[in-house]
């Protein structure tokens, strides 16, 4: 076992241990904190496969952060208020059920990320980062203008939706839920990083032409690694609205965007595990400097600059040393 | 539709892409000489509309808090570009994307700090508010009509500063070759500084600007900063001229889009219904426009072909 499997293994193992102690001791909050990082971590797993592992420096991820937010509220609100969501010769009607949420939410995630990134994989460098920032705008502002689905206030899940067999009202199985889909992701994308294609995205990453030489299309091999890399985070974005019970235009926002590329940069670009390190070292800044001062976000800036400046690479190749991948 | 609304919204428009081009000339100049994308250009016209607001708080006098907002942007825009921006120039834009993204943060949340998160309010002086009579019978506010001439009249000293100066000549220089010139003995890092403090300065002017048009808060920045790298895409990187014409373009379709939308819609649907639909799709026109001018050139209406 290589020394980044044994991070990994802790990291993943240190996050199923707090909600388990949290329950233990009857800690409701902290379970809830545990399930955001999860969340997160999946929304960065998403991004660091189109940005660690493509190359692809996209700023515009909360586009389908949001779009899988709202494609769990909007199938959710239907099935709460019985009226179908489509009523013509065929009748589609709203759901509650999370696996039809989230296979609903992947094709939609993915019809988005094949129109985004058709347009945008063309271009690279600061003008793909551009691009993606300004779709992800478009999609920010149409959320506002739209009024059917709560406009600018935003559409609440009465109540959380149902996962079979389980009871997703209960904190911590609603946890084990999001923390089984985040370890079946990374697993799945583990096994992707070993294949031809993900071989041949490295690649690409590395040198374009090079790959272009050999005789693989890149354009296509970009376009898939955006589109999975987008349905991920649309999957993140369906787990996010469940526990909210809330969803609203701030998922779409610029800020949502950059909050996920820090996940995969504070936990290191392109480590498999790098997000969950990210999303973990994130929310517990946010409680300590958040307990010191509303103004924490300076803080983290700070802290940004100097990560940026001066310690390349993230926490996870800081703790499993060797091998740093570096991006672009 | 009404001709004299439409010729409102026009003028609206151009007011709109006027003060979008001031703040995507230094964005756009910045990539083109340095290489750096940098997303902390909205936090610099920020900070323009807040030293306007303090200013015309303290004095009461509108031209000094111009001033002031154009002195402390680029003042701002010098120092974070002398202690930060400057060792970012050789990283690749994933590290300059992020170290800016810090920057909005510890601008932004250093504002609240200082300001609270209340809105200012600058006022429009007695002098240049009210309307005015265009020829045609058409009023427009005499305000928005200065922000036109001083926009263009900015413009017009930049291409002269561009092409007629030393420093412009410079400034050209350094987009296509930058280690020559440094190899020619051009200071190039007081060079840089010089250049990242007149975009600064341009974008807070912006700010103090659009100030009195809208209420001056944290936060007030990014939108332009969005609309600005639509611009720039639009436009071609490092393009002044591309920057100018589709700052305009952006301004056009952002003002019009919203007057004109529900009005077709009307045509074919119920009252209602084309309002919703209209003012939808207006909030997404110009990035429909955007994605339009990729797929026709894939770098801009007058960017460098790669």
């Amino acid at each position: 076992m290589s020394r980044e499997t044994v991070v990994n293994l802790v990291l993943l193992g240190s996050l199923l241990i707090v909600p388990v102690y949290a329950r233990a001791v009857d800690d409701p909050f902290l379970i809830t904190l545990s399930t955001r990082v999860a969340i997160f971590a999946l929304a960065g797993v998403g991004l660091n496969l189109a940005l660690g592992l493509g190359g692809l420096v996209s700023l515009g991820h909360a586009a389908f952060f949001g779009i899988g937010g709202y494609t769990a509220g909007i199938l959710a609100s239907h099935a709460l208020n019985y009226a179908p969501l489509i009523d013509g010769i065929i009748v589609i009607n709203g759901s509650r059920s999370m696996p039809v949420i989230w296979v609903t939410t992947l094709i939609v995630s993915a019809c988005l990320a094949l129109l985004i990134g058709a347009l945008s994989v063309r271009t690279t460098g600061v003008y793909f980062i551009m691009i993606t920032l300004a779709f992800g705008q478009m999609m920010y502002y149409f959320s506002i203008s739209w009024p059917a689905y709560g406009g600018e206030d935003g559409l609440p899940i009465a109540i959380r939706n149902e996962f079979p067999g389980l009871n997703s009202l209960d904190p911590f199985q609603f946890f084990l839920i999001a923390y089984a889909v985040l370890c079946v992701t990374i697993f799945l994308i583990s096994r992707l990083q070993d294949s031809a294609f993900g071989l041949a995205l490295n690649a690409v990453r590395q040198s374009a032409r090079r790959v272009e030489m050999v005789g693989i299309a890149t354009f296509r091999l970009r376009l898939t690694a955006f589109v999975l890399s987008g349905m991920i985070t649309g999957l993140a974005g369906a787990l996010f609205a469940d526990l909210n019970r809330f969803v609203s235009p701030s998922m779409f926002s610029w800020q949502t965007s950059g909050e996920i590329m820090i996940f995969v940069i504070l936990g290191g670009t392109a480590r498999l595990c790098g997000p969950v390190a990210g999303a973990g070292m994130f929310i517990i800044l946010e409680h300590l400097l958040g307990g010191i001062s509303d103004y924490w976000l300076i803080f983290l800036g700070l802290l940004l600059l100097v990560v940026v400046l001066f310690a390349q690479g993230g926490l996870v190749s800081w703790l499993a040393g060797e091998r740093v991948r570096r991006h672009g | 539709m009404d001709f004299v609304l439409l010729i409102e919204q026009i003028l609206n428009g151009v007011q709109f892409g006027i003060m979008l081009f001031l703040a995507a000339a230094g964005l756009t100049l910045v990539f083109g000489v340095m290489g750096l994308i940098n997303l902390a250009h909205g936090s610099l016209f920020m900070i323009g509309a807040f030293a306007a607001a303090t200013v015309a708080g303290w004095t009461g006098n509108f031209v000094l808090a111009l001033v002031a907002s154009l002195a402390a942007a680029a003042a701002a825009g010098a120092l974070v570009e002398i202690t930060i921006l400057r060792r970012l120039y050789n990283r690749d834009h994933l590290d300059q994307v992020l170290a800016t993204f810090a920057l909005i943060l510890i601008f932004s949340e250093g504002t609240r700090w200082v300001f609270g998160s209340f809105p200012l309010y600058l006022n429009v002086p007695a002098y240049l508010s009210g309307p005015v009579t265009l020829p045609g019978g058409i009023q427009y506010p005499l305000y928005r009509l200065t922000i036109i001439v001083i926009g263009l009249g900015l413009a017009f000293g930049l291409r002269l500063l561009i092409l007629k100066t030393r420093i412009g000549m410079q400034i050209r220089a350094g987009q296509s070759d930058r280690e020559m010139i440094a190899a020619l003995g051009v200071n190039i890092s007081v060079l840089y500084t010089l250049l990242f403090a007149l975009g600064a300065g341009l974008a807070g002017l912006a700010g103090g600007l659009l100030g009195a048009l809208q209420s001056v808060q944290v936060g007030m920045g990014e939108p332009i900063l969005i609309l600005a790298f639509v611009v720039i895409v639009i436009g071609g990187i490092g393009s002044v001229k591309g920057a100018l014409v589709a700052s305009i373009l952006v301004g056009l379709t952002e003002k019009l889009g919203s007057v004109l939308l529900p009005s077709i819609f009307k045509l074919f649907l119920s009252t209602a219904d084309a309002t919703l639909m209209g003012s939808a799709l207006a909030s997404m026109l110009i990035y429909i426009l955007m994605a339009a001018v990729l797929v026709w050139r894939s770098t801009g209406l007058y960017g460098a072909a790669t």
